[in-house]
């Protein structure tokens, strides 16, 4: 097995024009799942402000993205470190770590100031570990992680044990909860946009992202070409604790009340999202873009359904089998494409349906 | 090019120089700053009570238990909605699937947009639904919170089904009277933030600083988390890990019939005195076999009736909210809302063997 790097298989979503001789794909453009997504997502939208009163009110829309703030700045972590074919599921406990230690220090009386920043780098800390265990050692980040989610929520409950503390400063509430002055949007929505600008342009405009793409294809063939996979993925580690570490001061802060359990579960829902979003689970393959769609596909959905009284049962069913049908449908999409290239050589210059 | 830990840590020391000298300038702590509850958005000023207004019909009301499925607020929150039928209101209950602490608030903001005429919700935290909570009281909603209670000024009324301080008292003075007020005796909880568990934990606690207690002592407070595998485990793990545990008191449902189950299957049988707070259909067949003796517990029909009574007659007019207002819960009669808009249910209720068969729920 030696293939050319040099045409290590550009991702989807990747700008670059395809290198000549690379498999045009007529359906390409159309059967993709990340539009597929988007199209969904407009869909969603359009039927419930349609149909259902107070879908579309200013009120529930600020609400449900702001609900969704914290799984939506995780994803963006989330997107890359799948995308080079890792997994970090501790984040969600990485969250409920630093709402608890928000909490036990606001206890004991230190300054807001002082511990937002401190636990932040508590987050990058646990995600360096992450990184060390996955990159030094070798070993798979779903096993690594499964066991810091254990290890982080653990660590949660030593710093904070069963206590809930509440009453934070008002201005800092009003961040987490307020909306940007003179419009709608929570400022976390604010946050979001702006970091996924950033994410989008490094993930699908960059060397670096690119690189990530070349990590998740292939490894072994991203080594050749000089790409210092360990030192990437020790980097996107690090951001994901980050990250996570930053959306529990926000979730502590939104709801006012900072507990060691926290947050509980999140991870699932965020790489339901970016699954969601059509970033394929072994790598190499997702936009940015489709992970969005997914993200508010699936909050825009369950605000949609609770409207409607639909029960929780229900509602899990539902984002269930949009999962399960995300997953199977770029393979299908994927296995007729194959088919339709495998297609004998005459019809290649002008295809048939054309 | 610095490697990338060398990288890291100067970045972390530049961030803790950072965040050291924001506190020397004297950063916001829990002392100086002006705090989020109780600040913000309040509610509407109270409008004056009209206690000869009758109950509007067609009022909207819905349940917000802790979660759905959990088989005492299913009990609490089908007797309201029936109890909504006598004043010719809609009532329908909703909920998450998971206890946690932030699950309520979408479906606080939820019931916002249906404009309900009144949201009852048992607050998984009492802190973190505060926020949306205050912002359905703007809108004119009424908030009543049953069975735990959310921060008081992000309800109207808390419908207590006793009072914390009976409850508390008297599930030590149960298990005293059996265990003869002397041994090792442990506390199996719901979830360690439930707020009305804690309340009464800490009842109990108070209690067993009294001198007839002196041979008694607490040597565990474990948490089921209000799941019945949970609750299961925890009960065989505080037995393992204390074998000279006499009596165990439970004030969960779901803990009281975990624990039962588990005892009534080993070799503890007999040994272990086992009282809480728990329903007689699921701990009829323990009281018959001997494993429990006595348990207590309000009536949860009667709970989720009284709650729909009150949040008509808030919606209505009929009450603000204030210490003194009185109004009528239909079969149960006339109630006073007490301090902090608390209006009691009644004392607990203790079930035994020769009366366990004149209940069904």
């Amino acid at each position: 097995m030696a293939p050319d790097v040099t045409t290590a298989e550009p991702a989807d979503g990747v700008r670059a024009p395809a290198p000549a001789g690379h498999g045009r794909r007529p359906f390409g453009r159309f059967l993709r799942w990340d539009v597929l997504v988007g199209v969904l997502l407009v869909l969603v939208f359009l039927g419930g402000s349609a149909g259902s009163p107070g879908f579309a009110s200013i009120d529930n829309l600020s609400f449900a993205l702001g609900d969704l703030g914290e799984i939506a700045l995780i994803a963006l972590a989330m997107t890359m470190l799948v995308v080079a074919a890792e997994v970090d599921l501790s984040v969600a406990s990485v969250l409920g770590l630093s709402s608890a230690l928000v909490g036990a220090l606001w206890d004991a009386g230190w300054a807001i100031e002082t511990i937002i920043p401190l636990v932040i780098v508590v987050g990058a800390v646990c995600g360096l570990v992450n990184g060390l265990l996955v990159t030094r050692l070798g070993l798979p980040s779903l096993a690594v992680t499964i066991g810091t989610l254990a290890l982080y929520r653990g660590l949660a409950y030593v710093v904070l044990g069963d206590r809930a503390i509440a009453e934070f400063p008002q201005q800092y509430a009003d961040l987490a909860v307020g909306d940007v002055p003179g419009t709608p949007i929570p400022y976390p929505v604010m946050l979001f946009v702006v970091l996924a600008a950033v994410t989008g342009v490094v993930l699908h405009a960059t060397g670096f992202g690119r690189s990530l793409f070349a990590i998740g294809a292939q490894q072994e063939a991203a080594l050749f070409a000089g790409i210092r996979v360990k030192r990437i993925k020790l980097i996107l580690f690090v951001l994901s604790g980050t990250v996570a570490a930053f959306a529990g001061v926000v979730y502590t802060l939104r709801y006012g009340s900072a507990r060691a359990d926290n947050g509980a579960g999140l991870e699932l829902a965020v790489i339901g999202a970016v699954l969601l979003g059509g970033v394929d689970f072994d790598g190499g393959k997702g936009t940015l873009g489709g992970v969005i769609a997914g993200v508010l596909l699936i909050g825009l959905l369950r605000n949609l359904l609770m409207l409607n009284d639909v029960s929780t049962e229900i509602q899990s069913i539902v984002t269930g089998l949009l999962l399960i049908i995300s997953v199977i449908t770029p393979r299908l999409v994927a296995a007729v494409g194959q088919r339709r290239r495998s297609a004998p050589p005459t019809s290649s210059p002008a295809p048939p349906e054309s | 090019m610095l490697t990338f830990p060398r990288r890291f840590a100067s970045t972390a020391a530049l961030l803790t120089m950072v965040s050291l000298g924001l506190t020397a300038c004297g950063g916001t702590t829990k002392d100086s700053a002006p705090q989020g509850a109780g600040t913000g958005a309040s509610a509407a000023a109270p409008a004056s009570a009209d206690p000869s207004a009758p109950l509007k019909e067609g009022l909207k009301i819905a349940f917000l238990p802790k979660q759905i499925n959990n088989p005492y607020e299913t009990i609490v929150d089908k007797a309201g909605i029936e109890a909504a039928k006598e004043y010719k209101g809609e009532a329908k209950e909703v909920g998450p699937s998971d206890a946690s602490a932030s699950s309520q608030v979408s479906y606080v903001n939820t019931l916002i947009q249906q404009r309900q005429d009144a949201i009852l919700i048992a607050a998984n935290d009492a802190n973190a639904v505060c926020g949306p909570l205050k912002q359905a009281m703007a809108k004119g909603i009424k908030v009543v919170s049953y069975d735990s209670d959310a921060a008081k000024d992000c309800r109207n009324l808390f419908i207590n089904q006793a009072d914390s301080e009976d409850i508390g008292r008297s599930q030590v003075k149960m298990l005293a009277d059996m265990i003869g007020s002397k041994g090792e005796i442990a506390i199996l909880s719901a979830t360690a933030n439930a707020t009305n568990q804690n309340t009464w934990i800490d009842f109990m606690k108070d209690e067993l600083t009294k001198p007839e207690y002196k041979d008694m002592k607490l040597v565990k407070v474990a948490y089921g988390d209000d799941d019945d595998q949970k609750s299961f485990q925890e009960t065989q793990g505080l037995l393992q890990a204390y074998p000279d545990l006499k009596g165990i008191i439970s004030p969960t449902t779901v803990g009281i019939s975990a624990a039962a189950r588990y005892i009534s299957g080993s070799k503890y049988k007999g040994k272990i005195t086992l009282t809480g707070l728990g329903t007689p259909n699921q701990m009829r067949e323990f009281v018959k076999d001997g494993t429990v003796q006595q348990f207590a517990l309000w009536n949860p029909k009667d709970l989720g009736y009284l709650a729909s009574f009150a949040a008509a007659s808030l919606a209505s007019g009929q009450i603000t909210g204030a210490e003194g207002e009185k109004f009528t819960a239909g079969r149960l009669g006339e109630y006073t809302v007490g301090k902090d808009g608390e209006v009691i249910l009644g004392e607990p209720f203790v079930f035994k063997a020769d009366n366990i068969d004149e209940f069904d729920f």
